[in-house]
């Protein structure tokens, strides 16, 4: 009788509180201690990290310049039925403008941003500015004034610009880094021919990144089977070879491939020396540079993880399978290979990951021909100052990272990660 | 090794496989090998052959007053830089391992992300969101940006440490008497330390060798190693930059050893704890 009743009431603990509220309490709390040891890092990254990227991100489709420095033309010019010119108000507002910009010093942001879409637009606007302001008499149009200053402000084309760009955001940097341009419509199209430039930029990149991981993988994995399979005491020793290019500074390495493979450098002299070739080869600041020392640089990153999968395998499975009558190739190819498969191809995920991003050694060891996306997001940053186009370009670059990176997050898990 | 009745196939294929690893192997550590011995040449150009030795280089690089200030700025940078990404990744790995919570895996990932993000990007948006705050050109904008770019290293290698991690432990420690703060203090953290000073060196290697983010925030106040050694490779590339990198890999050479010293030791100490 004793017994049913203990089996039916609720189970509690010494107190005599319910067990399950205890422990669902207990659990509660433990969870909130691991959030509360969490939070200071992931604060940290929010700010030093993630906001400076969500900048980033907002700053590929700022567009601040018409809407600050022509406040009063953009206003008016919402009204404008995009037929013929604008109206009497919009070049009045358009005068008034001008005059502000010529007092604060701000027309150069207004031109230089109107000549991304018009060129020439930076001229007409400056040569403008310069005869604000405008002396019109009662009775006078500021309309005609203008395209007595100027013929090209009655062209409508120049008016659409300026309308396209009265809003405090655009999808024009985004479109460019695709090669693509804004029809009248609205519509994105592909731009000619001639003015391409960046989708194959982006084709490189992904190409040049595809062979690097090849070739590290094809290189790579024969060495950590042999590491895998050494005994324990030669392997370590091997492994120190890995290692410690590994740890080796990238910019030391870049400048020993340059003494490497240079005009006059060891490798030139050696071959010209052995009689092997006539005339020094172009090996540096061009593709095969910039190969060599990609995949120098990266075969770690395959042999390490490969190597910790393969040590994983106990040996004796092959074993079993060339006793049992198959040749040792098979038994590889039909034992071994398909157990690595995964580890191999997550390391592989990751380098072709880490290479789209490179900047360093494309830029010291390639020519022009070998610029990936990082370096014109660094070119429209430092050289041209261009934020939006760097910016364009590295959103771009970060959404293609990101999307590989969730595969391999998904495939891999990133808690599982492996530093070797 | 090879047995007596293996067939010629059979030693062609495994001669071809030795000789390709032992050539992967050489082109791994040949870059290393050939810079160390142009730093000892008392020519101008970076060229074998080595007419005469001298020590030429190296006065340039410690009496030069540029390489010594970059020098400084990378063990000012990366030391802070590394303190702060231990003490944040250790936290939030012991916070990840110990409970789950939803969108743990989530987190781990965004947590582990700066390690994937092409660094240009970190660098531009540092750029963005720094500038109005006056923290470009300055050490605390760098170390910060270090730090984020040095953590996810931490926060793997504890993680990994504490998922070896015998929690059974912490029980009969506590059954033996001792407090929580003792526990953690003679049980916990000699068994994670290995970890975190893994971690920590994983940290510390990447803010040394860290260019991209420097060229975007640093001043030439801030120039580091790694910036000043770009710069000079980019411009005239002279044999001082073959002193500095002996310097560099004599560096790097002392942190494997630090490293495989304590793998050794974590190694030792996970047996002794299980026995």
């Amino acid at each position: 009788m004793s017994e049913t009743m203990t089996m039916n009431a609720p189970l509690t603990a010494a107190d005599g509180e319910s067990l399950k509220v205890k422990l669902a309490r207990e659990r509660r709390n433990k969870q909130l201690k691991a959030i509360a040891l969490v939070a200071p890092l992931a604060l940290f990254l929010l700010l030093t990290f993630l906001v400076p990227i969500a900048m980033l991100l907002k700053r590929s489709v700022d567009n601040p310049e018409v809407i600050t420095y022509l406040p009063q033309t953009s206003a008016e010019i919402a009204g404008w039925d995009r037929r013929g010119l604008p109206s009497e108000a919009v070049f009045a507002a358009m005068a008034r403008d001008l005059t502000i910009a010529k007092e604060q010093k701000t027309v150069s942001e207004i031109s230089k941003r109107l000549n991304m879409d018009i060129s020439g637009f930076r001229s007409l606007i400056q040569r403008s500015a310069r005869k604000m302001p405008l002396e019109v008499a009662a009775g006078e149009s500021v309309r005609d004034q203008f395209i007595a200053m100027d013929e090209r402000w009655g062209d409508p084309e120049h008016w659409h610009v300026i309308a396209k760009n009265a809003k405090s955001w655009t999808p024009y940097y985004l479109y460019s880094s695709l090669d693509l341009r804004e029809t009248k419509a609205g519509t994105p199209e592909l731009a000619p021919e001639e003015e391409r430039a960046f989708l194959s930029i982006f084709g490189r990149t992904l190409w040049m990144s595809m062979w690097i991981t090849l070739i590290s993988v094809l290189l790579g994995y024969p060495v950590a089977y042999w590491l895998a399979n050494l005994p324990a005491r030669k392997s370590n020793l091997l492994m120190i070879l890995v290692l410690l290019p590994f740890w080796t500074s990238v910019l030391v390495r870049v400048a020993s491939w340059i003494v490497l493979l240079q005009q006059e450098g060891l490798i030139n002299s050696a071959l010209m020396g052995l009689g092997i070739i006539g005339e020094p080869l172009q090996l540096a600041f061009n593709r095969t540079g910039v190969y060599i020392a990609m995949v120098h640089i990266l075969l770690p990153f395959v042999i390490l993880p490969a190597y910790s999968v393969m040590k994983s395998i106990p040996p004796t499975y092959m074993r079993a399978a060339i006793s049992l009558g198959d040749h040792p190739f098979a038994a590889f190819w039909k034992i071994y290979f398909p157990q690595t498969v995964a580890g191999v191809a997550a390391g592989a995920l990751l380098v072709f990951i880490m290479c789209m991003g490179y900047y360093i050694t494309p830029a010291l060891l390639g020519g022009p021909q070998e610029q990936m996306v990082s370096y014109y997001v660094a070119f429209y940053t430092n050289v041209t100052i261009n934020w939006g186009m760097a910016a364009a370009l590295g959103s771009l670059l970060l959404v293609a990272t990101m999307t590989l990176y969730a595969v391999y997050s998904k495939l891999v898990g990133a808690n599982k990660l492996s530093l070797g | 090794m090879l047995p007596n009745y293996a067939s010629p196939i059979e030693r062609i294929w495994f001669w071809t496989f030795r000789i390709l690893c032992v050539s992967v192997l050489i082109f791994l550590v040949s870059p290393l090998l050939v810079i160390i011995p142009l730093s000892f040449s008392d020519n101008t150009f970076l060229l074998y052959p080595i007419e005469n030795f001298s020590l030429r280089w190296y006065h340039e690089f410690f009496g030069n007053e540029v390489w010594l200030n970059s020098l400084k700025n990378s063990f000012i940078v990366a030391p802070v830089a590394t303190l702060l990404a231990m003490v944040l990744g250790s936290l939030a790995a012991v916070g990840l391992t110990s409970s789950d919570f939803p969108g743990k895996s989530l987190l781990m990932s965004i947590l582990i992300s700066p390690m994937v993000v092409p660094v240009v990007i970190v660098g531009v948006g540092a750029y963005l969101f720094f500038a109005p705050l006056g923290l470009t050109s300055s050490y605390l904008g760098l170390i910060l940006v270090h730090t984020a770019l040095g953590v996810p290293f931490v926060v793997i290698t504890v993680s990994a440490t504490l998922g070896n991690f015998n929690a059974n432990l912490i029980k009969a420690s506590a059954n033996l008497g001792a407090n929580p703060l003792t526990t953690y203090r003679r049980v916990v953290f000699p068994l994670i330390a290995p970890g975190v000073i893994s971690g920590g060196l994983f940290a510390f290697a990447t803010s040394f060798d860290e260019v991209v983010v420097t060229l975007f925030l640093a001043g030439p106040e801030q120039s580091t190693l790694p910036r000043q050694m770009f710069g000079g490779i980019k411009e005239n590339i002279s044999p001082a930059i073959a002193a500095a990198a002996t310097v560099l890999i004599l560096f790097s050479i002392a942190l494997l050893l630090t490293l495989e010293w304590l793998r050794g030791r974590a190694e030792k100490m996970r047996t002794a704890a299980v026995h």
